[in-house]
This record gives structure tokens, sequence and C-alpha cells, in this order.
């Protein structure tokens, strides 16, 4: 029978060997970020024994940086980090909301990004956002590195797209282009510390006369994984984001959406509430774009 | 079960323990180290009874594995007055009778404390948002809210 164990490798190349030395072994392993996720479960649903890998130590998944061509951001930097970041809060203004709408602050002490996008939530605030954002994962597997689209990284729920063995080490997002901004919005019943009933992620590029070249929408809670939706991104684009034209967003969200009846929220006020939540993020992105 | 060896800082004092790998920061406070100031509301993130700072951020011990403290700096509810001196949250929350059954209070005071060091003139919004991961199922909060106040008035060295 394995027994619980603890691991904090200070080299990636170690944290590796451990993983491939316990899959040899047919012996269980988990990796840990903040926590707040994955210790929650393992006091409740899931208490099974297991080797939990600590990835915290490692240079590549702390790494933070808002560089010329591309964003990094490591997946063991909490959310009070890069709520801090001026740079990244300039950046990817929608992102840094979303990463700041999750837990309280002593929740923002701990939880990731990367956290947030490998527990693959329907409702995991920051995943619309990383969609919209461009974000693509790089992923360490056995045989060296692979990247991975964001929008394709969660397959389910409860379920990404990595192989054992494999790490999240961050997400990269290109530098947005010139007039570009983005915004994120929920909807929960009150002002704090709940899960997301709709999510929408919105990024929009203007040229000089206000025309939209560029637009990425992506919405969150409204079926099994987050969802990019090109339709709605057709809506936006040659159009000067007219009234109209956000509300035909917002429509195209809706008949993209799949969602399901719980105690949070019927399918048919999910279906309603994210045209409008993809509507308004899609105005409060165009505002900034003007402004950059 | 394999414990592990721990060699942390506690309010400042260097501690050493064995721990479980899957037991949390809180259990270890609490059973091992007899730090029983901090509190366990729900064991689940949702409580911020067990409010504690490691390297100086807040976080909920209950979601920290004991391991995890190894190398780092643990403050507790046990820092925060100067020996008999009262710290002035402390003092405050006393004379606002800002507390009722109790068990939110080391939670809270460890959190104002951690907001109060980052923003020494919050606003109401900004102490009702940063202390929505603090439950109290006494006070209705408000009296919470004006000994945060008068206490950051107190630090920010205005008389009340
Ligand atoms: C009180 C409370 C409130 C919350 N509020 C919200 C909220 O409003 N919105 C929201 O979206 N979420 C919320 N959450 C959920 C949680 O805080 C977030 O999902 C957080 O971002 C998870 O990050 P973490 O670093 O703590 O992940 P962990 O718990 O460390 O990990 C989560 C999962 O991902 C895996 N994993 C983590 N990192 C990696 C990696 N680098 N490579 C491979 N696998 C990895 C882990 O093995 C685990 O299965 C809340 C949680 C609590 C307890
Ligand atoms: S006991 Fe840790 S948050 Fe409730
Ligand atoms: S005083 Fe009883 S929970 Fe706050």
């Amino acid at each position: 029978m394995q027994s619980f164990a603890y691991a904090a490798p200070a080299t990636l190349a170690e944290a590796m060997d451990i993983l491939a030395s316990h899959r040899r072994r047919k012996l269980r392993t988990q990796i840990l970020a903040g926590g707040t996720d994955m210790l929650v479960q393992m006091r409740t649903v899931d208490k099974a024994p297991r080797t939990i890998v600590d990835i915290k130590h490692l240079k590549e998944t702390n790494r933070l940086a808002v560089a010329a061509k591309e964003t990094y951001v490591g997946s063991a930097i909490p959310g009070v980090t890069l709520a801090a970041n001026a740079k990244l809060a300039e950046r990817h203004p929608g992102l840094v909301e979303a990463i700041d709408l999750i837990g309280s602050a002593q929740i923002q002490g701990r939880a990731t990004l990367g956290g947030n996008l490998c527990n693959a939530s329907p409702a995991g605030d920051t995943i619309p956002a990383i969609i919209a954002n461009r974000g693509v994962c790089v992923i360490a597997s056995a045989r060296g590195s692979r990247e991975l689209a964001a929008e394709k990284f969660v397959v389910g729920v409860g379920k990404n797209a990595l192989k054992p063995g494999e790490i999240l080490l961050g997400l990269k997002f290109p530098r947005p282009a010139k007039g570009t901004a983005d915004a994120y919005l929920r909807f929960i019943p009150r002002t704090e510390m709940d899960i997301a009933v709709v999510g929408a992620g919105v990024s929009v590029t203007l040229d000089k006369t206000g025309k939209c070249t560029a637009a990425r929408v992506a919405i969150g809670a409204v079926a099994p994984t987050a969802l990019l939706v090109p339709e709605a991104a057709k809506a936006l684009i040659g159009s000067a984001l007219e009234p109209e034209v956000l509300a035909a967003a917002g429509a195209a969200a809706s008949r993209a959406s799949k969602p399901i009846t719980d105690k949070r929220g019927t399918a048919d006020f999910r279906r309603r509430i994210v045209a409008v939540l993809v509507r308004r993020a899609a105005s409060i992105a165009a505002q900034r774009a003007r402004g950059n | 079960m394999a414990k592990v060896h721990v060699t942390t800082t506690v309010n400042g004092q260097p501690v050493e323990y064995l721990c479980a790998p899957e037991q949390s920061l809180l259990d270890v406070l609490r059973e091992t180290l007899k730090l029983t100031g901090t509190k366990e509301g729900c064991a689940t993130g949702d409580c911020g009874a067990c409010s504690v700072t490691v390297d100086g951020t807040l976080v909920c011990a209950c979601l920290v594995l004991g391991v995890e403290a190894n190398g780092r700096s643990i403050g507790t509810i046990e820092g925060v007055a100067d020996g008999e001196n009262l710290h002035p949250i402390q003092q405050k929350f006393l004379e606002h009778a800002a507390l009722q059954c109790g068990i939110c209070t080391p939670g809270l005071i460890v959190a104002t404390k951690s907001l109060l060091e980052s923003n020494p003139s919050p606003s109401e919004e900004e102490i009702r948002y940063y202390l929505a991961g603090n439950l109290c199922r006494c006070t209705g909060y408000d009296k919470i809210v004006r000994a945060v106040q008068d206490a950051a008035a107190t630090m920010r060295g205005e008389a009340a």
C-alpha cells in the first residue's frame, strides 16, 4: 500500500525524475501548486495516499516576465504577486481582474493561474480570460517540452490535456497588438467569495479609426469547459462595435453555450446572462483599447 | 508512515518538528506546537479562522501543508502582542466589542494586521473586501469594521 509522501524538487530535472520513477513503480503522484483546490479535495472527495510533488521551488514555475514579445507567467506564482504587478495589469487588465476574483485575500496568497487552469473547473474564473488573451500552455514532458493553446488544454470537467508525468510550467501570452485590450466579467449572486454562474472574457483590437480588426471571445460556466466562440468574434470584427454589434456577439455566445441547470442558476438564465456579459465585457475591452 | 523533519521559524523563533506529509500547517500549529490561538472553522479555506502569514503573505493554515513551512517564516496570532502589551488592533477589537464568541477573532486580527501593513488607510469598502475571507457568525461585522478603522488611525499616529 502506498502511503503519503512529499517532495519539493529544487530543479525541473529532479521533478521529472520523481514523476517518472513513481510511474515506473505504479505509484500515484500529484502536483501541488497553491493547494487551494487540491488540499480541499484531499480532505473531502479524494483521500487516497499519493506522493505530493511541490513545484513551487522550480526556476521555471516562478518566472514572471512582461517582455517585449510576450508575457510569461510561471505556474507557481500566487495571485497576490500577479495582482501587484503593474505591468501585467496594464498589458492584460482582464486577466488580472479574473485572477483577482479568485477567493479571498488568504486564497490569493496561494492560488495560482496554472492551478486554476489545471483544476479544469467549468467555472474557473481565469480560464476564459486566459483564452481571450491567446494563452499558450508551456508543458514539461518526459521528452522535453511541448506547447498547447489554452483553449485545447481543458478537455472535460476536472480533466486537462496533461499526460501522466507532465508538468505545466507556465503560460505564455503574445504581447497584445497595438490598440488591443481585454476584460473579464462574471456573474455571482454575492459581491465576493462565490463561484461564477457565468463568466466572459473578451479581447478586442481596434485600428486608428476605431474599427475592430481582431477579437477573441471566451465564455465560462456555461458548458463542461470554457469555450472559445469564434462566431462571437466574427460578429465584432470589421465593425465599429456599435451597440447592435455587441448585442449580436452576445447572441452568438448564447447560441454557442451549452449550460446546465443547477443550484446556482437555470440553463435558460445562463443563456441570457452570457449574452449580457459578453456584450458588457466587449464594451469595457473596447473602451480600454481606445485608450491604448 | 514516514514523518518529515521540518525546520522553520514561528513568530521569529526557530522551531523544528516532525509531521506527516499530508498534515496541514493548522494541525501542526495546534496539535504539535500547541499554538491553539489559530482556530479551525471549516478546514476548506472558506472561513479564515486559521489565518496566518507565511513569509509575510496572508494564507489559510488549513490549506498549507506542515511540510511546506520548511525554511519559511510563519506568523500566528501568538506573535501579534508584544509580551503583555496588546497590539493596537487587539486593543481596538476589545474597546469596540468587536467579538462575541471569539472563534473568528484571531484570524481577523492576523488578517487586519496584514491589511494595515500594506494599506495603512483603507476605506471601509477596502476593509470589507479584504476581510471577506474571514467569516464571523456573531457580530454582524459592523463593530469589526469600526475597530479596524480605529486601529488604523492609532497606528497612523492619529489620536482617536
Ligand atoms: C475559499 C475558496 C474560494 C475560491 N474561489 C474561487 C473563485 O472565485 N474562482 C475560481 O475560479 N476558483 C476559486 N477557488 C478555487 C481555487 O482557489 C482556484 O482554482 C486556484 O486558482 C487553484 O490554484 P492552486 O495553485 O491553489 O491549485 P492547486 O490546488 O495546487 O492545484 C489544482 C489542481 O491542478 C493541478 N496542478 C496545479 N498546478 C499544476 C501544474 N503546474 N502542472 C500540473 N498540474 C497542476 C493539481 O495537481 C490539482 O489537481 C476557490 C477556492 C477556495 C478554497
Ligand atoms: S479553517 Fe481554514 S479557512 Fe476555515
Ligand atoms: S465572534 Fe463569534 S464568529 Fe465572530
